[in-house]
């Protein structure tokens, strides 16, 4: 799917940097993201590719430079950040789903308390997201009660729930089981085909070739090389691109 | 496509476990002389309990004498229930007067209702805070009177085992809620709200309950100004709520820093924003860590309130000391000590069965 460059980025980093104590963890990132395109970020651990992600929700707090998420600069201005976690919908690796509540509950919570929609009509919407993601009869279970891969469903589908512009996954498969992988992924897949906005950090590099719209580089704290999925994985210009992709693809 | 499931395919064949064994001589040898230590700590056993039942049930039954006119028909070799029969109502209800006694015991048949209706997790929510709402105002004009046509009592009157219920009820309800904003105002990232929890956390623990009533009863109406009095019983009940709240802040604070950053950080990624989240998805697993401890504070407070008696006030311990000066019953600590230890017992050992209900109902569907 080609992408219209006129359109306005819904993500912007500009300049973007941070440090960890003494540790700069990224460095000068410039990153434009337009409504319905598929970003998938790659790279060694500790390339600063999670933190970057983590950046644009505000999960952790940039330093320097500029983020802006559908027009609006993140800042420390809690109402603002309230803003966009409200269109930014993330996956995390070990899922962190509520535990003391159950699928339905962890599914209706944000839907009933943030966008204060009726009870009624969150429960619908959670069931209608459950069976998108192949689990509707584990409505009444509670998560502990769930395999790592229904999990990471009902984590998606808890996201999905509120709505989001935008989704991130920060490394959504790396924690669970080889069997249960893809299961996840082809939940990811149908929702990029939907024409979700999706910042994907991942391994998963057949995944990648099928969705991604953009492929992006990062090591130590930089990103090192982006570009359309077919020539970066045919040609990678930069050196460490190269070396990594040997790695990650050689077994 | 649809969801993997390997073990479906292939019908494996049933095994059960194997049968533990069962009967009675099974059981011994296999619990109490499976070894020579475990034999020899058995019959250890048998044999302390053998020298110490029969004398006991001798004492409390046997030979207990059970009606008697004055302290000096019920000597003998067994215990003086009679003294009981005397003065139980005393040590239940202390100076009351005598013909309304009918209110305090009203009092604590609300109290223990209200408590049980607590365990059922129906009621949980606005009904159950409605529900004590109208059960302590009905309490206040049972004890207080002054309307309905009941006389005026005052609060130095109300004694023994309504005292206690009050001190320890009342002092949990208030010292709970602030327990958790001291708890949460610890963990604060704002440096004056968290200096001030510190401060007033450490330094409540850092002196000894006698202490803090003393300051409440001696030293606070001093700093008030003249003309202005506080009831004692109220200055009481505040210092036992004040300092009961630092305990459980600690405890409370011990669960909130074993909820994983995860949670925290899912409950941000959905916009949930500082109190939500606390409200929805911190304080719910953080409280359900810590009910061991939480009510293992809250039992040690309920004893706690026997303290009161150094600053005047008679709870269930201190009219069982003042019923044991009357001249005619004298010497009867045993019984009157057992008769009150059978009481605290009674309602600690609720306390702890119920921390059981509580932990059983809140890791439901937890790592099943």
């Amino acid at each position: 799917m080609t992408v219209l460059p006129e359109e306005a980025p819904i993500i912007e980093l500009r300049g973007v940097d941070k440090w960890f104590g003494d540790f700069h963890v990224l460095r000068n990132i410039n990153l434009d993201v337009v409504r319905g395109e598929r970003v998938v970020v790659c790279g060694p651990s500790g390339s600063g590719k999670s933190t970057m992600i983590r950046c644009i929700n505000r999960l952790e707090e940039h330093q320097r430079g500029q983020i802006l998420v559908a027009g609006i600069e993140l800042t420390s201005d809690v109402k603002n950040i309230e803003a966009i976690r409200r269109e930014v919908g993330m996956v995390f690796q070990q899922f962190n789903l509520f535990p003391h509540l159950t699928v339905l509950e962890n599914l209706t919570l944000a839907p009933v308390w943030v966008r204060k929609l009726p009870k009624k009509e969150a429960e619908e919407t959670a069931r209608l997201y459950l069976e998108r993601v192949r689990i509707p009869e584990q409505a009444n279970k509670y998560p502990g009660q769930l395999s790592g891969g229904q999990q990471q469903r009902v984590a998606i589908a808890r996201s999905l729930c509120m709505k989001p512009e935008i989704m991130l996954f920060d490394e959504p498969t790396s924690a669970l089981d080889p069997e249960m992988i893809k299961e996840v992924l082809d939940v990811m897949i149908e929702l990029a085909e939907e024409g979700m906005t999706m910042v994907c950090v991942t391994h998963e590099m057949g995944f990648a070739r099928t969705v991604a719209d953009t492929m992006v580089f990062m090591d130590r704290g930089e990103i090192v090389e982006r570009g359309p999925p077919k020539e970066f994985f045919a040609n990678p210009r930069n050196d460490r691109t190269r070396l990594f992709l040997s790695q990650i693809l050689a077994h | 496509m649809t969801d993997i499931d390997v073990t479906h395919d292939l019908p494996l064949p049933v095994e059960r476990p194997p049968r533990p064994t069962a009967g009675p001589i099974d059981w011994l040898r296999a619990n109490l002389f499976n070894s020579v230590l475990n034999t020899i700590l058995t019959l250890a056993a048998v044999y302390l309990l053998a020298v110490t039942i029969p004398p006991v049930i001798r004492w409390a039954v046997v030979d207990a004498i059970w009606h008697a006119d004055s302290g000096r028909a019920c000597r003998g070799d067994g215990a003086c229930w009679a003294f009981i029969a005397e003065k139980g109502r005393f040590i239940l209800f202390g100076r009351f007067p005598y013909e309304e006694h009918w209110r305090p015991l009203f009092a604590v048949v609300i109290f223990i209702a209200m408590i049980l209706a607590s365990c059922d997790r129906r009621l949980w929510g606005r009904r159950l805070a409605a529900l004590w709402l109208a059960g302590l105002a009905a309490v206040g004009v049972l004890m207080w009177g002054g309307i309905l046509g009941m006389s005026y009592v005052e609060t130095s009157l109300w004694n023994g085992l309504p005292l206690t219920l009050i001190l320890a009820v009342i002092g949990m309800i208030f010292a709970f809620p602030l327990a958790i904003l001291l708890a949460l105002g610890r963990r604060s990232q704002l440096p004056a709200v968290r200096a001030i929890c510190v401060g007033y956390i450490e330094l409540v623990r850092g002196v000894p309950l006698i202490t803090v009533l003393f300051m409440a009863s001696v030293m606070l109406p001093l700093f008030l100004p003249t003309g202005m009095t506080i009831d004692k019983l109220l200055r009481a009940q505040m210092a036992f709520t004040l300092f009961a709240a630092a305990y459980l802040a600690e405890i409370i604070r011990g669960g909130l820093q074993a909820i994983p950053r995860g949670q925290i950080e899912a409950a941000d990624s959905l916009g949930l924003g500082y109190w939500r989240r606390t409200r929805l998805i911190v304080l719910p697993q953080a409280l359900a860590m810590v009910i061991p401890p939480l009510v293992n504070s809250f039992i040690g407070a309920f004893k706690n309130t026997s303290l009161v008696i150094i600053i005047g006030l008679f709870d269930l311990l201190g009219t069982a000391n003042a019923a044991l000066t009357d001249a005619n019953w004298q010497g009867f600590y045993i019984e009157a000590y057992v008769f009150t230890a059978a009481i605290y017992f009674t309602f600690c050992f609720f306390m702890s069965r119920y921390s059981q209900m509580l932990e059983r109902e809140f890791n439901k569907g937890r790592q099943q």
